[in-house]
């Protein structure tokens, strides 16, 4: 009836787990209890959960990553103590199968279920508003697309509590990962997870491809987009190409576990090492596409606090062409030592140092757009300057990684973990968090606090070299990865200062806490408050609009005649008041499919998990009957009356009207906000 | 945030003046890019197949099972099938919703004949206890083409609902692209039965 689970798989001898459930269940209930309470379901419900508006999304793509991050951090800090403690023959207070869990999930939460959703909720964002659009293609299928990536974080958090999750590492490698090695449900949750929010990204890759190639605003030439328009465009390319070699590789893997065949046994004409080349096939494009658009970022960050055009527009886009290309003439760097030979390795050395050089590029052209331009220090300029820093020692440790030879030194040891986490945060991370407080005035209509951003940068930046830099020292010592506990007492000192890094990267992150809810606090004061809709004397199309941005974009679809067509109208004083006439606006309708499939995908994978086949059936037939009824409803868009368009637009010029006078009364009172009237 | 704009009131637009979103020609190009992402999932398997194929594990190779005439059944039922989604396509052009309709029927039979003889060989080759647990190389062949297979089954449960569309609908501007798109998708699966054909069956006996 219910296939393995029974009231064992709850794990009730472990009191580390037990705390963190019920610490989890009671906030949870207070947070159900609350909306409850606030009578606030039916808002959500019918605003939120089932927008088909992509800023919506974005946000709340931003909201579960950011909670996500706090899960993923504390695999972190836990790894960290244990590795504090568990020096020569000491256990330290992880036992090692629960290590091997906390290691995994922590991989596994930050690519899949934080890194991830960080740079689509960003895109969700701001791609339409960048290229001049009202919505994406497939206002639906982005709905879909965010509740998909929910059920795969939901599965990865309910296997805390019932059961257990993998303990083969974030790739699962085969055979470890096989039924023989892995009999548990570990790997199945990784599985179902993995498959549910895969899907859901492919059908945001598709999404933002089409509605970048095919809804932009007029005369809005590919080479006059936006630099974060353009990773992102380049980042979706390397998701519909890669994907779907994860989806075909993770049920590769499933059926090995499920119905006894021999893809990657090491029997029975199996090939293990051919799961290690498909994983790396899909795994290093990945990384690409996290660190493409967070690259945009930087981009759009550096041109507007240096009042500067970008420096080699053109070669930026072609640097990143040639890196989405790249990329997948890479994978085998991975693994070197499993012994392709030497002339592969070669091949591969040489591809991996190659990709640097476009790296390069994009690196001179962001020095020399600061380069005598009048620079800004706000928050997102020194998150990108700490990425240029940081992201270039990271690069620096991974063309050491390239060359073959050393790679065979290297391999599986502190070193590759100092290296990732080098570019990982300090490149998709610190881009996020710049793009975050660079676009949070055109989510929610205010800035965010400067003082605590500036707090929180400081203390990521300092905590990250003081929590990997040791990793470096003891990779050169012999320390190799993952290990629950080690023998030279000599290594401690260096995990104990690594600790401290952790710990000052929680500040980090209780800074921005503090930062949310001192904006949040402060969100009328006109030091916070964002009338105008260009708190940064922006650039680009997105700024045009007003903030939070009207949820049709734009009244009127703009005609684009140049790169940064929106400064160079301010310069020359063309930005005008948009008289009308308004015309109504076709949209799309809210949709319930979205959470109501991916409510269904959970039971199918819950099901699979625990082998409950029934509830398998039963969540399938509840995802093909709920798209069905997608399919037969005829009532998915509507027109925004001209009225309602007029009575928006109105609004907002009322108060750029009222702020200008009030400004103009108050000049002592002016923000580092520029409002620009002209016209 | 807001909210009173985003109450969904308005007239429901008309399915004539889809204007914008979702527009016919944005559906069949996205559908296109689907398509290659899917081809991506073949590639991935047919990789896999080339890998494993020596994986026998003293179990039978493809030269010792592969029935090849009734695979060419199989292969002109669905090119067959191609062809007479091709009419139901000129039929949807020409208006006549009553001849799309039974092009897409017969196309419909065509498909299901496809299916059920791939039933039959996968029921036979088990029973003979070549099932996908005895080799790597059964694991990979029938997954193989199996994924093709249950993408012929879920084109056969979009043919029906299709044709209950047309009956309840009639062609529109939501209908008329979705018989676009199910055409690529029937075309495209021909292609890779062509090369499953080919690559599989032919160079596995030859």
């Amino acid at each position: 009836m219910f296939g393995k689970l029974s009231l064992d798989a709850i794990p009730t001898h472990d009191p580390i787990i037990m705390i963190v459930a019920v610490v989890m269940g009671i906030g949870a209930i207070a947070l159900l209890g609350a909306i409850t309470y606030y009578r606030k379901w039916g808002w959500l419900w019918s605003e939120w959960f089932t927008t088909v508006d992509h800023k919506k999304l974005g946000i709340m793509y931003f909201i579960v990553a950011l909670v996500m991050l706090i899960r993923g951090f504390s695999d972190a800090i836990m790894m960290r103590i244990q590795q504090a403690m568990s020096v020569a023959g000491a256990e330290g207070y992880l036992p090692p199968d629960h290590f091997d869990q906390i290691f995994t999930a922590h991989g596994v939460i930050m690519i899949f279920f934080v890194a991830m959703p960080m740079v689509i909720g960003l895109m969700n964002l701001v791609v339409p508003l960048q290229i001049g659009a009202r919505d994406v293609a497939y206002p639906f299928l982005n709905n879909l697309s965010f509740w998909l990536f929910v059920a795969g974080a939901a599965l990865v958090n309910v296997s805390l509590v019932i059961g257990e999750f993998a303990t083969t590492g974030w790739l699962a490698y085969a055979p470890l990962s096989g039924i023989e090695y892995s009999p548990g449900v570990g790997v199945d949750y990784w599985i179902w997870a993995l498959q549910i929010s895969g899907i859901g990204t492919t059908l945001t890759g598709i999404n933002f491809f089409v509605t970048i190639l095919k809804m932009r605003a007029p005369g809005m030439t590919l080479f006059r987009m936006p630099i974060f328009t353009w990773t992102s465009l380049c980042s979706n390319v390397l998701i519909i190409a890669s994907f779907p070699i994860l989806t075909a590789t993770v049920a590769l893997l499933t059926l090995d576990r499920y119905m006894g065949m021999h893809f990657f046994t090491n029997d029975f004409g199996g090939n293990m090492m051919m799961y290690v080349n498909l994983i790396w096939a899909w795994g290093h494009p990945e990384v690409y596409i996290l660190i493409l658009p967070a690259f945009g970022v930087f981009s759009e960050v550096v041109a507007t606090f240096s009042r500067k055009r970008l420096f080699g527009y053109k070669t930026m886009v072609w640097a990143t062409v040639c890196i989405t290309l790249l990329s997948f003439i890479v994978w085998l760097h991975h693994f070197f030592t499993m012994g392709a030979g030497a002339n592969v390795n070669a091949f591969f050395g040489i591809m991996t140092m190659i990709i640097a050089i476009p790296t390069g590029v994009k690196v001179f052209n962001w020095l020399f757009t600061m380069y005598r331009g009048s620079l800004e220090m706000s928050t997102p300029m020194l998150w990108t300057i700490g990425f240029i820093i940081t992201f270039t020692i990271g690069g620096m440790t991974g063309v050491m990684l390239a060359v073959p030879a050393a790679n065979f030194v290297l391999h599986n040891s502190l070193f590759v973990i100092a290296h990732f986490h080098n570019v990982i945060i300090g490149g998709v991370l610190f881009g996020m968090l710049a793009g975050l407080i660079y676009w949070f005035p055109k989510a929610f209509g205010f800035k965010l606090d400067e003082k605590w951003g500036k707090r929180s940068f400081w203390f990521w930046l300092i905590g990250f070299y003081v929590a990997f830099m040791p990793l470096y020292v003891l990779s050169f010592h012999g320390a190799v990865r993952r290990m629950q506990s080690y023998g030279p007492e000599e290594w401690q000192i260096w995990f104990i200062v690594a600790l401290v890094g952790a710990l000052l990267i929680m500040a980090g992150i209780v800074c921005t806490a503090i930062q949310l809810y001192v904006s949040i606090k402060n969100r009328h004061h006109p030091a916070y408050v964002d009338v105008s809709g260009d708190p940064w004397d922006g650039r680009t199309l997105e700024w045009s609009v007003a903030s939070p941005a009207p949820h049709y974009n734009f009244a009127h679809l703009p005609q684009i005649g140049q790169i940064d067509d929106f400064w160079e109208m301010k310069r020359q004083g063309r930005v005008t008041v948009n008289e009308g006439p308004y015309e109504p606006i076709h949209m799309p309708r809210n949709t319930a499919a979205g959470p109501i499939i991916s409510l269904f995908s959970v039971v199918v994978g819950f099901g699979l998990v625990w082998h409950i086949w029934w509830l398998a059936i039963v969540g399938a037939l509840g995802c093909l009957v709920s798209f069905l009824a997608r399919v037969f409803n005829d009532d998915i868009d509507y027109y925004v009356p001209a009225e309602e368009v007029e009575r928006t637009e109105r609004a907002h010029q009322q108060r750029l009207e009222e702020y200008r006078k009030w400004l103009e009364a108050h000049p002592e009172e002016n923000p580092n906000a520029q409002v620009r009237m002209e016209g | 945030m807001a909210s009173e704009s985003m109450s969904q009131h308005g007239d429901h637009a008309h399915p004539e003046t889809h204007a914008h979103h979702d527009t016919g020609s944005i559906k069949v190009f996205g559908f296109w890019v689907y398509l290659m992402s899917d081809l991506v999932i073949f590639g991935s398997l047919f990789a896999t197949y080339a890998v494993l194929l020596r994986g026998t594990a003293g179990g039978p190779s493809g030269a010792d099972i592969f029935d090849l005439p009734l695979i060419l059944a199989g292969t002109f039922l669905l090119l067959i099938s191609s062809f007479t989604y091709g009419m139901a396509v000129l039929a949807m052009t020409a208006e006549k919703v009553k001849q799309l309709s039974a092009w897409l029927i017969v196309t419909f039979l065509l498909g299901a004949g496809f299916i059920a003889l791939e039933i039959y060989e996968f029921q036979h080759l088990i029973h003979e206890g070549y099932g996908p647990d005895r080799s790597a190389f059964l694991s990979a062949f029938f997954t193989l083409v199996g994924t093709h297979g249950l993408h012929v089954f879920f084109g056969l449960i979009w043919i029906l609902v299709v044709l209950v569309q047309l009956k309840t609908k009639g062609l529109n501007d939501m209908t008329r692209p979705r018989i676009l798109c199910l055409s690529l998708f029937w075309h495209f699966l021909d292609i890779v039965w062509i090369c499953v054909f080919s690559f599989v069956y032919l160079m596995g006996v030859l």
